[in-house]
């Protein structure tokens, strides 16, 4: 939680104390780092602390925290990080105006990533999840002004936020099998899942979040885009934490989902795919933050793989090689955010011979790469010969699986030595900005993580037995015990780092020509993903914009006729489905006035019909209210007759009063096909309601109602006329609704006739004024 | 009884509906009369029709003597009639209005607030 403060407070802090607030700011993921730390010990031993409150009790939801070696190394390495990604954007944004916010940001971030990895029920996850997700954006979009920036945040909000939909999906199916909605629960429930024939859905859903999130083929391209971000935003986010949270999860379902033929297929195909594309693409990059992030890619793409894989040797291989990934990674971002700082580009091609002018940064960089390559020493080898020693035992893909992972591994440790020795090795160039070695805020990053994992791999019996052993026995579920040592020895796993860092070596040697040719390769395929998602948006823009058109076209008569349509379908359809058609009416015996009443009530309606003139038009509708209200007058209801005549009388006066004004076209402006098709819409809508008044009259009739309002209206009411002690006794409130209705289309008439006398005078006052 | 007033108010309805079904204004206004006439008789005779006998208790009586028309649709179409009229007046001025400041009364040449060529939205980002 302390991190959501820290974001509240950043802004005020940052106002005080300008560009030296990250120091103090740094405090918070400091003090959640020593926290975390402290539980080291009784994590080693395979422990797992678990707590929560309830939060929704009647819907089963609990707000619960479940920590275990795998959560602990995220969260160390999370607070950890974040500790020096804090002190480094100190200094990195020294100036920039909105660096409170920036703050604010990352803060936001690190807490909705700590909830993420301690969070045990499902709903948390998902919560955490969608919120790296957001805040993901709102540092890909910090520098607000440029559209590629707007692009990027957007693309990766999409795709992760779609993949977040996934997850919550797979969530809700992993819920529906098993009953459980916490993680802690979930690990506890053995094959229930595996054996369940739901079990490939939820795995498909789940692994789309995943995926997505960290960036796996094909929704690699969302992951180098976000390179817009300000480098610690890419430092930290996209490289070393956010990232990773894919991998956390298929890492923490292992237990439960993995050991499956569908996972060791899936997990291994995407995941090799994926370091291949992304160690091929870096190479063509000749920017040195894309360089990462495309091995980013491609590292991301090698965890998966080793987690599919699911053998002792591959789980302690990922855990290894995740720990080891987000020190090098995170440090050589920062790297690459100091040249550019201080030198002005970070084209690689434009960089050289800065060694001599920032040395410690040159040390830090050479300490990173070493453990990118997997150098002896660095904790990147240990997690290179264990990645080896994985492939070496017995595996159905060996004959694909090693080749890959040796041109991959060979590849980044070429990308490597590109960023770490091309800018400082060879003659000085001229630079934007004449380089020097940056402040200590931004380069103790760097050189903390670089030292840290020398640091970690020379007491690596230390750092296993804290680390990596609880690490990997969380994510093969059973107690692991890593053993690799620094020492390299003699074997398989040797042989190929070897042919690892000679192939390496030669392809830094080759480098520009590498790139040209990917260049090349990548301008005759032409399309990939990231094209992809232009056009798909773009696509989505014009269905919806079509889509507007054709339902919401503005056209009136259009509107009416589907509404009538529908109508007449839903009084016709049923009826004659359910064979609820009224019987055949007998003619009753009328006396010939009311056939006189019927006949002037018909030929009223057809007279309005076919008006041809206003005069016409208004007569005849005065003779059909009129003989509306005879008819009313004929069946009892003298009030009601008695309105109708006011009402009709009015009707008509006002008519007149408005329609001489009013051009009335002669003649039906409609052609005879329309005609026709309003006329059997019109007819099969009166056709229904006749049917149904028909059938409901020839239903017996519930006169309860009725029968009480004649009891009581004189009792109780006092009144002899029913109908009226119905409208101002029994239905008072209703009638004094109604009375309200009609005094504001009053004013409102009033208020429209207004409106026009007002514009014929504005002229006139305009003129005296003048 | 019931029945020749059934189809009476069906064709109301058809009446009412082909005139609103039109393009002008003014033959829609006609037609939302027919139409709400349509709905009145349909309630109406909803409630069953008997000739003569208002529902009026007589003098000194506490219930009316014998059977009298049914009062509730009555009552009911009471307060439809009067709010009816209302929204018929309102309508046409608010008719009147458009066709003096648009200068039509083709409803598909009163776009105002749903212009034709709208066009896509922004493609950017």
């Amino acid at each position: 939680m302390l991190p959501f403060v820290g974001a509240l407070v950043a802004p005020l802090l940052t106002r005080l104390m300008k560009h030296n607030a990250g120091w103090l700011l740094a405090a918070v993921p400091l003090t959640v780092f020593v926290h975390f730390a402290g539980m080291l010990e009784t994590m080693s031993s395979g422990a797992a602390v678990s707590n929560g409150f309830d939060w929704a009790p009647s819907l089963g939801l609990r707000f619960s925290w479940y920590l275990d070696g795998l959560s602990l190394t995220f969260a160390l390495l999370i607070s950890g990080i974040g500790t020096l990604i804090v002190i480094y954007s100190g200094g990195y944004l020294k100036g920039h105006a909105q660096q409170g916010r920036f703050f604010s940001f990352i803060l936001l971030f690190m807490g909705a990533m700590l909830g993420l990895v301690v969070s045990d029920s499902f709903l948390m996850l998902f919560v955490y999840w969608e919120l790296t997700s957001i805040t993901s954006f709102l540092l890909i979009g910090f520098v607000h002004g440029r559209e590629a920036s707007r692009r990027a945040a957007l693309q990766a909000l999409l795709v992760t936020g779609l993949g977040g939909l996934s997850l919550l999906a797979g969530l809700l199916v992993i819920a529906q099998v098993t009953g459980v909605n916490e993680l802690s629960s979930l690990l506890a429930s053995g094959d229930i899942l595996r054996d369940s024939p739901l079990y490939l859905a939820a795995l498909a859903l789940v692994l789309g979040g995943a995926f997505t999130k960290s960036a796996q083929f094909p929704f690699h391209f969302w992951l180098p885009n976000a390179m817009e971000a300000p480098t610690p935003v890419s430092a930290y986010l996209h490289s070393a934490t956010m990232v990773k949270a894919g991998v956390y999860l298929v890492m923490r379902l292992n237990p439960v989902m993995g050991d499956t033929a569908a996972w060791e297929t899936i997990l291994p195909l995407f995941g090799g795919a994926t370091l291949a594309i992304g160690t091929l693409l870096a190479i063509r990059q000749a920017d040195l933050k894309l360089m990462l992030a495309y091995t980013t890619v491609a590292s991301l793409g090698l965890l998966v793989m080793l987690t599919g894989l699911g053998s002792d040797k591959a789980v302690e291989a990922a855990s290894l090689y995740l720990i080891a990934h987000s020190m090098f990674k995170g440090a050589l971002f920062m790297v690459a955010g100091l040249i550019d700082h201080e030198a002005g580009t970070r084209d690689v091609t434009k960089l050289g011979g800065l060694r001599s002018a920032m040395p410690i940064t040159f040390a830090a960089a050479l300490m990173a790469a070493l453990s990118m390559g997997g150098a002896p020493l660095f904790f990147g080898f240990l997690a290179k010969e264990e990645i080896y020693a994985a492939l070496g035992s017995s595996y159905a893909w060996n004959s694909v699986a090693i080749p890959v992972v040796v041109v991959g591994n060979a590849l980044m440790f070429a990308v490597a030595f590109v960023v770490a020795l091309k800018p400082f090795l060879g003659a000085p160039t001229k630079t934007p900005k004449p380089a020097h070695e940056g402040p200590v805020a931004l380069w103790l990053g760097p050189v903390v993580l670089g030292l840290s994992g020398l640091g970690l791999s020379l007491a690596f019996p230390l750092a296993h037995r804290l680390l990596s052993s609880p690490t990997a026995s969380a994510i093969a579920g059973k107690a692991i015990d890593v053993q690799i040592s620094v020492v390299p020895h003699l074997g398989m796993p040797l042989l190929l780092s070897v042919v690892t860092i000679a192939l390496g070596i030669a392809a830094y040697l080759v480098q520009d020509r590498l790139r040209a040719a990917m260049a090349a390769s990548l301008k005759a395929i032409g399309w990939g993903p990231d094209q992809g998602f232009d056009q798909a948006l773009r696509g989505l823009l014009r269905l919806a914009a079509g889509l507007t058109r054709i339902i919401h076209n503005g056209r009136l008569d259009v509107y009416m006729t589907v509404t009538f349509v529908a109508v007449a379908t839903a009084l016709l359809v049923p009826m004659v489905l359910f064979g609820e058609l009224p019987d055949m009416p007998s003619v009753p015996a009328f006396r010939f006035y009311e056939w006189g009443v019927l006949a002037i009530a018909v030929i009223g309606v057809a007279a309005v019909v076919h008006a041809r003139s206003r005069l016409t038009a208004i007569v005849s509708l005065g003779i059909q209210g009129f003989a509306v209200a005879l008819l009313y007058m004929l069946f009892g209801a003298p009030d009601l007759a008695f309105t109708q005549f006011m009402v009709e009388t009015l009707s008509v006066v006002i008519l007149a009063l408005v329609m001489t004004r009013l051009r009335l076209a002669p003649t039906d402006h409609r052609p005879l096909g329309q005609k026709l098709l309003d006329m059997t819409i019109a007819a099969a809508c009166g056709t229904g309601f006749a049917l149904l008044l028909l059938k409901v009259t020839q239903l017996p009739f519930d006169d309860r109602l009725s029968q009480f309002f004649a009891a009581y209206s004189k009792t109780i009411a006092h009144g002899r006329n029913v109908v009226n002690v119905i409208i101002v006794d029994f239905r008072g409130l209703d009638t004094l609704g109604e009375i309200a209705v009609v005094m504001v289309t009053g004013l409102a008439i009033l208020a429209l006739v207004r409106i026009r006398s007002k514009k014929t005078e504005a002229p006139a006052t305009a003129t005296e004024e003048a | 009884m019931e029945a020749v007033l059934a189809i009476l108010v069906g064709l109301f309805f058809a009446g009412g509906i082909y005139l609103m079904l039109s393009r002008h204004i003014i033959r829609i206004l006609l037609g939302v009369v027919l139409f709400g006439n349509a709905v009145n008789l349909l309630i109406f005779t909803n409630g069953r029709v008997m000739r003569g006998v208002p529902p009026i208790i007589a003098e000194g009586l506490d219930v009316p003597a014998g059977a009298v028309a049914n009062p509730l649709p009555q009552a009911l179409i009471l307060t439809a009639i009067v709010i009816s009229f209302s929204f018929f007046a309102f309508l046409l001025v608010l008719a009147y209005r458009a066709y003096q400041q648009i200068g039509t009364d083709d409803t598909d040449g009163m776009r105002v607030a749903e212009p034709v060529a709208d066009g896509l939205p922004p493609m950017g980002y």
